[in-house]
């Protein structure tokens, strides 16, 4: 051990001199992330020029050129996509909606996922609580395609399970796909219900890595199990709880898709301004003919909050406690 | 205080009555999160007759394979989406994989020239995205890999968070001294990556796997957004294909028989829930032995630098 240690030591000194010019390392490396490299230039950089298109009146040049000469050659738009989402009728309900949601997401899921991992941190057996974890960490793994078929078998109208038992109480069939007033409440038990066993988990583990002599010493204290939680596990487990604050505050404006389009049935017009948020109109404007410009400027808008948002979420955690942020 | 000091585990011990009660609300909450597997079991057994006449059975009344004998007929369908969905997993997961380990290597590397360039590089994504409309068009328009695989494959598999998770496993855990020892040795970086790093690196390859896997399989987005070609549907993608159109299956017979005698004869609530099941058994038989990585994944990834 101790000769390691020594010729460690040793070529660190050698290396020095050499750190300021490019190797054959460094060479070497390049070529290893040259594809995950070229994936983000691709992938993740490529679209960031999208933003062209939302200030684009995007027409197809005569001569069946490709998309981009198209684009280059596509009269400029100034503000005037953007002038046009803003002011449709859609936009207000689609923000109202979006954040709407989010907001009651994240306090929710929030409680449900503290309160039960600090619940299932303390209970006794052992054993049954790792069986409850495995069971609740199932609906993570579903697609949202899956839970559509859930909820279908509850909830359709002529069959459901739902329907079956209140007529069989002598009430009246529900038209659920119809009836927006229940909608709120149903999208915000499934995304409760979807990451509920994966949020405790995850706080879960961050609670038994929590060092037991505190406990101990709090015990010796005469400290009650409610103090503890407030004064140890709460405290402990906050770096964690921030992150996941910051990352869904990041997630503002933007929306699970395949919860408010696929469990909804495709998102009937009954339920439109119930459940619409800026996914579901952007993709709807994908699928249909909608100019392709609209459609970026929406897009686009919906990008530059969600950054906004993340990197303000950030500024704030770091006024109130630099420890914590996260960039 | 007596009572509690009797062995030295129950000193900080919940009382039995709070326990009871606390196992009560988990059962419940465990329950309710399996039992629409249930609920969509039942109905693939129940009779089609006794579903239109009776609604759904939480026990059918009458039980009826047709639906898992109508699968098997059309098996050529369900098998080919099946192919589709093992294959996009399978090469998907590889690709992701090595995407995510390698890039997490490079800038694990302390002396790497170009490690500033590339934490921004991975940074970026993080906080700003081109937005839906601009990767559909990239893969659509840009890179024209409508009705491939490649359009369910490569816009999945790579991800800062996972590139993230790799640099911080490589590290807090591969010892400098091993890679130093290698270079010494004369092994290249690629050689040190494949050969020493990823072997003894099994744990975070499980996680990013994982991740990749799942997301592979319960993909539907990408396909609803680039295939057509129904002959490049996934398990997933059916499954949403049949939810907008139900009778799809009866749309496309392969054997010689009519339309008209497929529909009388297809029992499609039930069969649309055994395609469910289809689709839900292997996740619902797996993940509980890889749950833990999912979470080591996201211990990992939220260690800060």
């Amino acid at each position: 051990m101790g000769t390691k240690k020594m010729t460690d030591g040793g070529k660190k000194l050698v290396k020095k001199p050499r750190r300021k010019r490019w190797s054959k390392d460094d060479t070497e490396l390049f070529l290893l992330s040259l594809p995950t490299l070229l994936w983000f230039l691709i992938f993740s950089y490529l679209p960031m020029f999208g933003i062209i298109i939302a200030f684009k009146v995007y027409k197809l040049a005569p001569g069946g050129h490709g998309f981009i000469y198209n684009l280059l050659h596509s009269e400029w738009a100034g503000f005037g996509n953007f002038k046009y989402f803003f002011t449709s009728n859609a936009f207000t309900m689609l923000l109202r909606n979006t954040i709407l949601y989010n907001i009651a997401f994240i306090i929710i899921s929030a409680t449900v996922a503290v309160g039960g991992a600090l619940i299932l941190s303390n209970m006794r057996n052992k054993k049954g609580s790792k069986v409850y974890q495995t069971m609740m960490f199932l609906p993570y793994f579903m697609s949202w395609v899956v839970i559509s078929y859930f909820v279908y078998a509850l909830l359709t109208p002529e069959r459901g399970y739902i329907n079956g038992i209140i007529t069989a109480m002598g009430g009246e069939r529900i038209m659920w796909y119809q009836e927006k007033k229940y909608w709120p409440f149903i999208l915000i038990f499934l995304n409760t219900w979807k990451g509920m066993g994966y949020g405790m988990v995850l706080y879960l583990a961050s609670i038994t890595g929590i060092d037991p002599s505190l406990y101990e010493a709090a015990v010796m204290d005469g400290a009650t199990k409610s103090q503890q939680a407030r004064h140890i596990t709460l405290p402990a487990i906050k770096p964690v709880f921030v992150m996941m604050l910051i990352l869904d505050c990041g997630k503002i404006f933007n929306s699970d898709f395949g919860l408010f389009y696929q469990v909804t049935g495709q998102l009937p017009a009954s339920l439109y301004t119930t459940a619409s948020t800026f996914d579901t109109y952007i993709y709807n404007a994908i699928q249909s003919t909608a100019p392709i410009g609209q459609t970026a400027a929406a897009s686009f808008f919906q990008a530059i909050c969600s950054c906004a948002t993340i990197l303000l979420a950030n500024w704030i955690v770091s006024k109130i406690d630099n420890e914590n942020r996260i960039i | 205080m007596g009572k509690k000091e009797k062995s030295g585990q129950s000193l900080n011990q919940i009382k039995t009555s709070t326990n009871i009660v606390f196992n009560l609300i988990f059962l419940f909450l465990a329950i309710i999160c399996v039992i629409p597997l249930l609920f969509v079991f039942s109905i693939s057994i129940t009779d089609e007759e006794s579903i239109r006449a009776n609604g759904y059975q939480l026990i059918p009344q009458v039980f009826s394979a047709s639906a898992y004998e109508f699968l098997w007929n059309e098996r050529l369908t369900i098998l080919r989406a099946a192919f589709m969905s093992v294959a996009v997993t399978v090469i998907g997961t590889i690709i992701s994989i090595a995407l995510n380990t390698s890039m997490g290597y490079v800038v694990s590397r302390r002396n790497f020239k170009l490690k500033q360039i590339y934490t921004w590089l991975i940074f970026i994504p993080m906080v700003f995205n081109g937005g839906m409309l601009a990767s559909y068009v990239v893969v659509n328009n840009i890179l024209g890999l409508n009705n491939s695989i490649w359009a369910l494959i490569l816009p999945l598999a790579c991800s800062a968070f996972s590139v993230t998770i790799c640099r911080t496993f490589f590290r807090t855990t591969v010892p400098d001294s091993i890679i130093e020892s290698a270079k010494i040795d004369g092994a290249g970086q690629f050689r040190i990556w494949s050969r020493i790093v990823l072997p003894i690196s099994k744990p975070v390859m499980a996680t990013i796997g994982m991740f990749a896997a799942f997301g592979y399989w319960n993909d539907w987005f990408q396909a609803s957004l680039y295939i057509q070609d129904a002959k490049l549907q996934t398990l997933q993608s059916l499954l949403n294909q049949m939810q907008k159109n139900i009778e799809y299956i009866a749309n496309n017979p392969y054997g010689g028989v009519s339309l008209q005698q497929y529909r009388s004869s297809m029992p499609t609530e039930s069969v649309r829930m055994a395609i469910a099941i289809v689709i839900i058994v292997p996740i619902a038989c797996t993940y509980p032995f890889f749950q833990k990585y999912f979470i080591s994944g996201l211990t990992i990834g939220s260690v800060k630098e």
